[in-house]
């Protein structure tokens, strides 16, 4: 893949910010859109628009196609046996959420545990916390090696027990870019009857997944980091668990009959889609896969390794600065989070912008592993397909400049 | 916006060399407050005498707007009247949020402070060192009986 190519089909990346050209690298925190997709939601907007399902027009069997047809993309792109199991939501976190709300609150109770890890984002945490709250059940996690950047894995088994009810883990870590080995970790959760949940908000846009080979039962992942439209996200959950589980939103769409005292729900996956869905944004994310699957996400994963490793050396070159993660760019996906003992990663993150340079300052909805980590806010560089080792280098003399400012005068 | 506007000499001539920077002994003011977004903290300490600000001294780590700021406050507010010294918060207070207040050139160097509104995420951090400080003054002032 050539990414001064895919370039071209990003409208955002052809401008000046601060008087330079931009060179987005928060990636992490959301990708651009290329034309394809912006161009298509203009498209339905003004050509199809109509509600889905409900509609006996022209227009409503169009837009039910397209939002149905997204739906199988989506369920395609992640491995998953059939798009019944895929339900729409607005985010990863509300995906999350429906989980812990729908799952765990009709199924953990005193004494069971839920089993996290310290490298989760804040939705994978605070989601469960509420249901403990209201079940009695409580939470552990499995440490982080701070050192190497992974899980300790040798703990593992140390944590799982019959008490165990769900572990829920993430694919690929927002700070530190690991990827988990989750076919491992759900084999051994299976093995004590537990639930295995998977955020995936890191991982679908970054490499090939398969949620069959991962052999969770629940996963989740958010179209605006994958090139797609905000407002969108999906849950993907095994069938005969879904079945047996209660709705999440009562509504419109979600149900089969409804009387004053009761109601009967709607089959797989419209259980868990009251009202009207983000139609246009659905179609949107279709859009986007099939974007990412022209380019193939074995090429996006390649090239955002060679960016990775080509980061970790320009960057490792600097001195006082503090690289996070593993050191092994194959084993984690395409980002590098750092700090420097004496500049608070706001102040590089301002001063890289005036440089026209975007990257993530803070603490990256993941304050137990910033705790962990020691530091209370880190800087972090996130790629995708359309950036270049001339950015890394852009970033590597941008952090330069930082240290200039901040050290010893401006020197401009 | 350039780097040399936002991030100005006398800025990072405070966050290098911040002044005041310590605890006070005698303090009628003692507060911690954070910002819990970026991680900036502070702990002010203010001694005040016949109503006026006798003393003012800060702790704290943190980015260097919300250092630069603190250390530029304690240098203003050190001999000030109470009201003065508040009148003087809410001066920089208007000025950060963007409207343009008649009494500026009061703030002196502070005004080197105003790029930071171009980066509203940030304003905070200018503003933790000057909010703690009225916090501050309003529960002194309820303690001593006198009018917040």
């Amino acid at each position: 893949m050539n990414a001064n190519e895919i370039r071209k089909d990003f409208p955002t990346l052809d401008q000046e910010v601060n008087g330079h050209p931009l060179v987005y690298l928060d990636n992490g925190a959301t990708s651009q859109r290329p034309r394809a997709v912006i161009d298509e939601i203009k498209r339905f907007y003004e050509e199809d628009n109509s509600n889905v399902h409900r509609s006996v027009h022209t227009l409503g069997e169009r837009a039910t196609l397209l939002y149905e047809g997204a739906r199988e993309k989506v369920a395609d792109f992640i491995g998953a046996p059939g798009p019944r199991g895929l339900i729409f939501t607005k985010s990863a976190t509300e995906a999350l959420n429906l989980v812990a709300y729908a799952w765990g609150r009709h199924h953990l109770a005193p004494g069971d545990e839920v089993l996290i890890s310290e490298m989760e984002h804040h939705s994978n945490i605070v989601s469960w916390q509420l249901a403990c709250q209201d079940t009695g059940a409580t939470i552990k996690a499995i440490p982080v090696d701070v050192d190497e950047g992974i899980l300790e894995f040798d703990k593992l088994d140390g944590l799982l027990s019959n008490r165990t009810k769900v572990v829920a883990v993430t694919h690929v870590s927002n700070v530190l870019g690991t990827i988990n080995p989750i076919s491992e970790i759900s084999a051994r959760a299976h093995e004590v009857g537990a639930v295995v949940v998977c955020d995936g908000a890191q991982a679908a846009p970054h490499i090939p997944v398969n949620v069959v080979e991962l052999g969770c039962d629940f996963y989740v992942g958010t179209g605006h980091k994958m090139c797609g439209p905000t407002g969108i996200g999906f849950v993907w959950g095994r069938e005969e668990i879904l079945e047996e589980m209660n709705p999440f939103h009562g509504g419109g769409e979600m149900i089969l009959d409804v009387w004053m005292d009761r109601a009967t729900y709607n089959e797989l996956p419209y259980k868990f889609e009251a009202g009207t869905p983000p139609i246009a944004a659905a179609i949107g994310l279709g859009v986007a896969i099939d974007y990412l699957n022209d380019i193939g996400m074995k090429a996006v994963h390649d090239h955002e390794v060679e960016l990775g490793k080509y980061a970790m050396q320009r960057l490792g070159e600097i001195s006082g600065i503090k690289i996070f993660g593993p050191r092994d760019a194959d084993r984690k996906g395409g980002l590098v989070s750092f700090s420097f003992e004496e500049i608070h990663a706001h102040d590089v993150g301002t001063i890289l912008d005036t440089l026209g340079i975007a990257v993530r300052a803070g603490h990256h909805c993941a304050k137990p592993l910033m705790r962990k980590l020691g530091v209370p806010a880190t800087t972090r560089a996130s790629f995708y397909i359309y950036n270049t080792k001339d950015e890394v280098d852009r970033l590597h003399d941008g952090l330069l400049q930082v240290q200039k400012t901040m050290q010893g005068g401006l020197g401009l | 916006m350039s780097l040399e506007e936002l991030y100005k000499e006398v800025i990072l001539d405070h966050y290098r060399s911040p002044r005041n920077k310590g605890t006070l002994n005698e303090a009628d003011i003692e507060l911690h407050r954070d910002n819990p977004l970026c991680g900036d903290e502070i702990d002010l300490y203010v001694d005040i005498k016949d109503g006026k600000i006798a003393g003012v001294s800060f702790d704290g780590k943190g980015c260097s707007i919300s250092q630069a700021s603190i250390s530029m406050m304690t240098e203003k507010l050190m001999g000030m009247s109470q009201e003065d010294a508040e009148g003087l918060a809410n001066t920089f207070k208007a000025m950060m949020q963007g409207e343009d207040p008649q009494d500026e050139d009061s703030l002196g160097d502070l005004v080197a402070l105003k790029g930071v509104q171009k980066y509203p995420v940030r304003i905070k951090c200018a503003l933790l060192g000057w909010n703690t400080f009225l916090e501050g003054l309003k529960s002194y002032r309820e303690k001593h009986g006198e009018p917040a």
